[in-house]
């Protein structure tokens, strides 16, 4: 029941020979070791495990590997390039817009998809763009601030 | 792309940034200056519970290590889960030793590198283990001043230190660095006389702001918490829960799990899991299980808890008794009797509780997310029968805590599993066991009596908590007729709460801050004098007083009595040796009861704040968790059955609940640091209820304040 599964991974052309019906996080973190892709609640709900689907930000937990089949997946460890952080990694840095950590991977991931669909979001936009990834620490305000410098900082860059 | 496997032995917290790898550490350890050190009359036990003032060893102790290269290792049995110790820790140990602030690395919450520490909790780890550290830092740099002295030909006094550079103040070019000072010498070394550690005109990092040094780690993916360990063979565990807590299995029949290729079913007693060297393939096993219980439940749900606790066969302690009540009574114009409910609350960290195990020959090591790496050693030695230098708990990077870490239920069981199966075994709780097995933050009733004079001078002070406990139920305010009760559990009663409970940020302090906040709040409508006048003209405490002033200035305060309809709140309390105040606006829809917070102000004093940034972070962090147990968030349950099973229908807070915050820091540099991960969280049931009563009239008794809630209150205006 295993099959060959192609796409693109971090921008690499990768195949995989797997039961398609494995799900694409446990997919990520244990058979690629991609372990900045987090489980927090497994149905979807809390945004964690946010990557990059086709530059869609989808949740991973809830995508079956038959599901990714010739898309273009990029998770947080694909996001910076040779070196140089993605401007959303950047100013999460610069704001300090986290605290433990474990939900900004996803964070990153949704905004990141958030500035690609729409790179000049207002204030409001951004709120409900990240409205349903969860962190509990309360971080909220320096995310926002944090998206909305990456926003134009990449707009400066264009 | 290959697949990569990560050795955690060479990839845990204890490397972070400075490249040290475990197996190098016993090298270095050899080459370097290695100072074991006592603590010296610092040891503050405040907050602790009697119980674990009992247990703490007398040689409470850290170390410190400097190395030949000029790192400096500061090892700590507290743990990093985002309240930002590993950064603030970093700076006393720089100051107090005189180097570079990256040349300071934290090794954080390894049983076996770290020393002893009883749990992070309680806002500790700056003002309890803090005055450790330095006092170590201190001893330490006294030390290497000696033996530059010894080597240069200098007296002590002649010498200077900066940047881990000891220098002749006579001779510039004549200097000796700690890590020449230490290369291939072993030292160690207690000075009976202990030096004094730095005031605070000497501090270089100390008291500046620095962002999360951790940061990097974070935003690329590739800081590592417990379940991004791998080791080879590991697998993943699943076991089988009950449905509800009480519930007793009765038959099982395992064969639908048997039947997934690659399972292996653990039964020890009455624990049953499935392994897998694949989670998805796990998760599938254990729903494959058929298996039947007998219920004996507790018949006590959400709404029928506080009556329940009202009856129960309680034991009443004492907490503080002044004056006399029957006095109170008769000096008093108005009495006013108030009772006010809190439900359960979950903990909710966005990372669940995970354990990962292995058993090498007879050595166990358990990576956990837990806040007391100590307390999981000791409970894995007692449960598997193991001595204690058997088993290693490594605690990486936590996922949050807020005091649901401080239990690790998961670390025992992925242990005793690593032990049945022989293989290492990585335990990740879903979100169903997370909501089920929580330490919850304890319901309870809260009731006052409370009286003022004809001059609004409040002289009665009567008050009983339920079941909620007593932390924060200090009155505050200058009452001379007081006396404050905490009914709880009889130990030859049966159990009053339905499944465990435990510490939940600022434990018991947002009950008790909602209540008396609250209380005040009525007592001055009553009074008919505007409710900051009216605090103040009842306080005493100084800081409670500029801590209150401070926030109005924040926020720009114009005095009016309430209700003035303008939906203005005020709020105070003190937690963790910290004082705040907090001033809110809040919009509410009268017709549907949605209450908006529009702005909230905070004003803290926190003694020294070692760094300011880190400090405003946990206290933005605390307002927003804090709209949370106010607005949404109470755990429904029928007896043992936990309603929750994921996000659901348990609401946290969201980016749409969030208003303008503001901070105000009230620097006091020649004061102990005091707690910053919980105080700012305390008033924010009482600043809403309050405001909420500002613009309404309705007063909000009982939490979390829903638009039904308030619909009700509203009716009552």
């Amino acid at each position: 029941m295993e099959e060959t599964i192609r796409f693109q991974l971090n921008g690499e052309n990768t195949e995989v020979l797997i039961d398609p019906n494995q799900t694409l996080l446990w997919v990520l973190r244990n058979h690629f070791g991609l372990t900045g892709t987090k489980f927090g609640c497994g149905m979807g709900f809390c945004g964690s495990c946010t990557v990059l689907v086709d530059n869609e930000p989808l949740r991973s937990c809830q995508l079956a590997m038959s599901d990714i089949s010739k898309k273009n997946i990029v998770t947080i460890e694909g996001l910076a390039k040779n070196g140089k952080l993605h401007p959303v990694q950047k100013a999460f840095i610069e704001h300090d817009a986290l605290q433990c950590g474990y939900c900004t991977p996803g964070m990153i991931m949704n905004a990141t998809g958030l500035l690609i669909k729409n790179p000049s979001p207002s204030i409001q936009e951004i709120r409900d763009g990240m409205e349903n990834n969860f962190c509990r620490c309360g971080a909220h305000v320096r995310i926002i601030d944090a998206v909305h410098t990456a926003a134009d900082e990449m707009k400066g860059g264009k | 792309m290959k697949k990569k496997e990560k050795n955690p032995a060479e990839i845990n917290q204890s490397n972070i940034g400075s490249g040290i790898k475990r197996r190098s550490f016993i090298q270095i350890l050899g080459g370097g200056i290695f100072i074991f050190f006592r603590p010296w009359g610092v040891l503050d036990l405040f907050g602790l519970t009697p119980e674990q003032n009992r247990s703490l060893p007398k040689d409470y102790n850290a170390f410190l290590h400097i190395a030949e290269d000029g790192t400096v290792s500061c090892f700590t049995g507290k743990i990093e889960m985002g309240q930002g110790i590993i950064t603030s820790l970093a700076q006393m140990m720089a100051d107090e030793l005189n180097v570079p602030f990256e040349k300071v690395k934290m090794v954080m919450g390894d049983t076996e590198l770290c020393p002893w520490d009883q749990g992070t909790w309680g806002s500790l780890s700056t003002r309890a283990f803090g005055p450790n550290m330095r006092a170590a830092a201190a001893e330490a740099r006294a030390v290497l001043l000696g033996l530059a002295s010894a080597q240069m030909g200098v007296p002590v006094s002649q010498l200077v230190v900066r940047d881990g550079i000891i220098t002749d103040m006579k001779n510039a070019n004549h200097s000796v660095s700690y890590a020449q000072l230490t290369k291939g010498r072993k030292i160690e070394k207690h000075l009976d006389e202990k030096p004094t550690v730095e005031d605070y005109t000497q501090f270089t990092y100390v008291g500046k702001s620095y962002n999360h040094n951790d940061a990097l780690l974070k935003v690329t993916g590739a800081a590592q918490y417990t379940g991004d360990y791998k080791l080879p063979g590991m697998v993943f565990a699943r076991i089988l829960r009950p449905p509800s807590h009480g519930a007793k299995r009765t038959s099982v029949d395992v064969s639908g799990a048997e039947k997934i290729e690659g399972t292996q079913i653990v039964r020890d007693g009455d624990l049953i899991a499935v392994l897998h060297e694949n989670r998805d393939k796990a998760d599938q096993a254990i729903v494959k299980i058929n298996a039947e219980y007998s219920f004996k439940e507790m018949p006590v749900n959400d709404k029928s808890i506080f009556n329940w606790m009202l009856k129960a066969d309680s034991v009443a302690t004492e907490i503080r008794s002044s004056g006399d009540l029957e006095t109170g009574r008769k000096l008093s114009e108005k009495i006013i009797e108030s009772e006010f409910l809190d439900p359960y609350l979950a903990h909710a960290a966005i990372e669940t509780h995970s354990a990962l195990a292995r058993l090498e020959g007879d050595k166990l090591t358990v990576w956990a997310s837990t806040q007391s790496p100590f307390g999981l050693q000791d409970a894995i030695s007692r449960e598997l029968s193991l001595p204690l230098e058997k088993v290693r708990v490594i605690t990486p990077f936590v996922g949050g805590g807020f005091g649901g870490k401080g239990a690790f239920q998961q670390g025992i069981e992925a242990a005793k599993l690593a032990k049945l199966s022989g293989k290492p075994v990585m335990l990740v709780w879903t979100r169903d066991e997370e909501f089920f097995y929580d330490t919850f933050h304890p319901a309870g009733v809260i009731k006052i009596r409370s009286g003022i004079d004809k001059s609004g001078l409040i002289k009665l002070w009567e008050y009983n908590i339920y079941y909620s406990g007593s932390r924060g139920s200090e009155t505050i305010y200058d009452v001379p007729n007081v006396k404050t009760t905490h009914y709880r559990q009889n130990k030859n009663a049966p159990p009053v709460h339905p499944f465990g409970t435990g510490a939940w940020r600022a434990p018991n302090a947002n009950s008790n801050t909602f209540a008396r906040e609250s209380q005040i709040d009525i007592m001055a409508a009553f009074a008919g004098i505007d409710p900051l006048e009216f605090r103040l003209k009842n306080l005493r405490d100084e800081k409670m007083i500029a801590c209150l002033k401070a926030v109005a200035d924040k926020f720009g305060y114009v005095a009016g009595k309430i209700p003035s309809g303008r939906g203005i709140g005020i709020a105070c309390g003190t937690d963790a040796g910290t004082w705040v105040a907090h001033m809110a606006e809040v919009k509410v829809d009268k017709k549907t009861g949605q209450v908006q917070v529009v702005r909230i102000a905070c004003a803290q004093d926190m003694g020294l704040c070692v760094n300011p940034e880190g400090a405003t972070i946990q206290m933005e962090g605390c307002i927003t968790m804090g709209l949370g147990y106010t607005f949404t968030e109470e755990v429904f349950f029928e007896g043992g059955n936990i309603k929750h099973h994921n996000f659901d229908s348990y609401e946290i807070p969201h980016f749409s609940s969030l208003p303008k915050i503001e901070t105000v820091i009230l620097d006091r540099k020649d004061q102990a640091p005091q707690g910053g991960g919980e105080p700012a969280i305390i008033a924010i049931g009482a600043v809403v209820a309050n405001a909420i009563f500002d613009a309404t009239g309705a007063r909000m008794y009982r939490m979390p304040m829903t638009p039904a809630r308030v619909l009700e209150a509203l009716k009552k205006v």
